[in-house]
């Protein structure tokens, strides 16, 4: 591969690892949902997510070439390879938690999507437009509940606050550029994460006051996603996803 | 911590324009907000709605199940009541 090739392929690793894990993360809610309708919910997020992850894997394996799939792609990379934000890979601990992680990933979502509706890159921008009307109702949904249970009992409230405190310190990678996302910025293909960032603070500064939650003073940084240096949580999430890809090669059904 | 139950809202869907809404089924919600955002989630995944209407059910009033006699059965032998005595050109259809 070029070295523009191999940017092309790493920035289509970033967008699509970050939907396939924050959606195999979700994906572990389906059956458990604190109630019928939102177990729904949450599942028919997680399938667009997994639906926009697949159609990224398929143009990453196009870019790889060499007989890659999107199978390949997705389930025979190590951790190492992924190049998902450390925020995305979190554990889901409670549904307070799942909720912020989701809107902090909503958000910058959004407006990634929104950027790469005029990208130079055709496929993605194609990718992009689909995945758009799908993200406007995730971050609708996640939007309102943040407030509802920020703005609700004491508990709630409480719950809420401690999960923005405890991912707080993970979301400013998402505005840390790797070589990808400044390469491909240059000749047109990739957003400004600058731009972003600014969208991004403006919302969720929005969302949290309307919340009635406190945003978090601490600056510190927890970064290395987008190289492939990850949290311990993500290996036991792809050893779990992996496991019959892995097990049985080539498997179907 | 108080369990109360959310209210329980009834669910109609707009198959496609020019339709009426038709109802579908019910569902829990905490306010008007989340029942329609519920019922999208619930009721147009397979892409079943261009409209959705919800109402909480105790808004909904129906008949006394004990007045059925009264209130349907005369209906019975009023044939009368349905166009059916005219001869209808063969041009006219969906009658």
């Amino acid at each position: 591969m070029t070295t523009q090739s191999e940017h092309l392929f790493d920035f289509v690793l970033q967008l699509a690892d970050n939907s396939m894990i924050i959606g195999q993360r979700n994906a572990a809610w389906c059956g458990h949902g604190p109630i019928l309708e939102q177990d729904i919910a949450l599942t028919n997020i997680t399938l667009d997510l997994i639906g926009e992850a697949r159609s990224l894997y398929q143009y990453a394996a196009q870019i790889e070439g060499n007989g890659a799939t999107e199978d390949t792609v997705a389930f025979l990379r190590d951790a190492r390879s992924y190049k998902n934000l450390l925020l995305v890979e979190q554990a889901n601990l409670d549904w307070g938690n799942t909720i912020v992680r989701q809107f902090f990933f909503d958000v910058f979502h959004y407006y990634s999507l929104q950027a790469l509706c005029s990208s130079n890159d055709p496929q993605l921008k194609a990718i992009a437009e689909k995945s758009l009307k799908e993200v406007t109702y995730h971050l609708k949904w996640s939007s309102e509940w943040v407030i509802r249970l920020g703005d609700g009992t004491e508990i709630s409230h409480d719950k809420i606050q401690a999960a923005v405190n405890g991912l707080w310190d993970y979301t400013h990678e998402c505005f840390i550029p790797s070589n990808a996302d400044s390469a491909l910025n240059v000749s047109g293909i990739a957003p400004s994460l600058e731009d972003i960032k600014t969208l991004w603070n403006k919302k969720v500064l929005e969302i949290l006051t309307q919340a009635t939650i406190s945003i978090p003073s601490q600056t510190f940084a927890q970064k290395g996603g987008k190289q492939g240096i990850h949290s311990e949580e993500l290996g036991y999430l792809l050893a779990e996803m992996q496991h019959l890809q892995r097990a049985y090669p080539g498997v179907e059904w | 911590m108080d369990q109360k139950e959310w209210p329980l809202w009834e669910v109609f869907i707009r198959a496609k324009q020019g339709l009426n809404h038709k109802h579908v089924g019910s569902l829990h919600a905490a306010d008007i907000n989340m029942a329609i955002e519920n019922a999208r989630d619930v009721y147009t995944r397979r892409m079943e709605g261009v409209s959705i209407w919800v109402v909480e059910s105790k808004h909904i009033h129906a008949n006394d199940p004990h007045e059925q006699s009264a209130l349907f059965e005369p209906a019975n032998d009023k044939v009368y009541r349905h166009p059916t005595f005219y001869v209808l050109p063969e041009e006219v259809n969906h009658m």
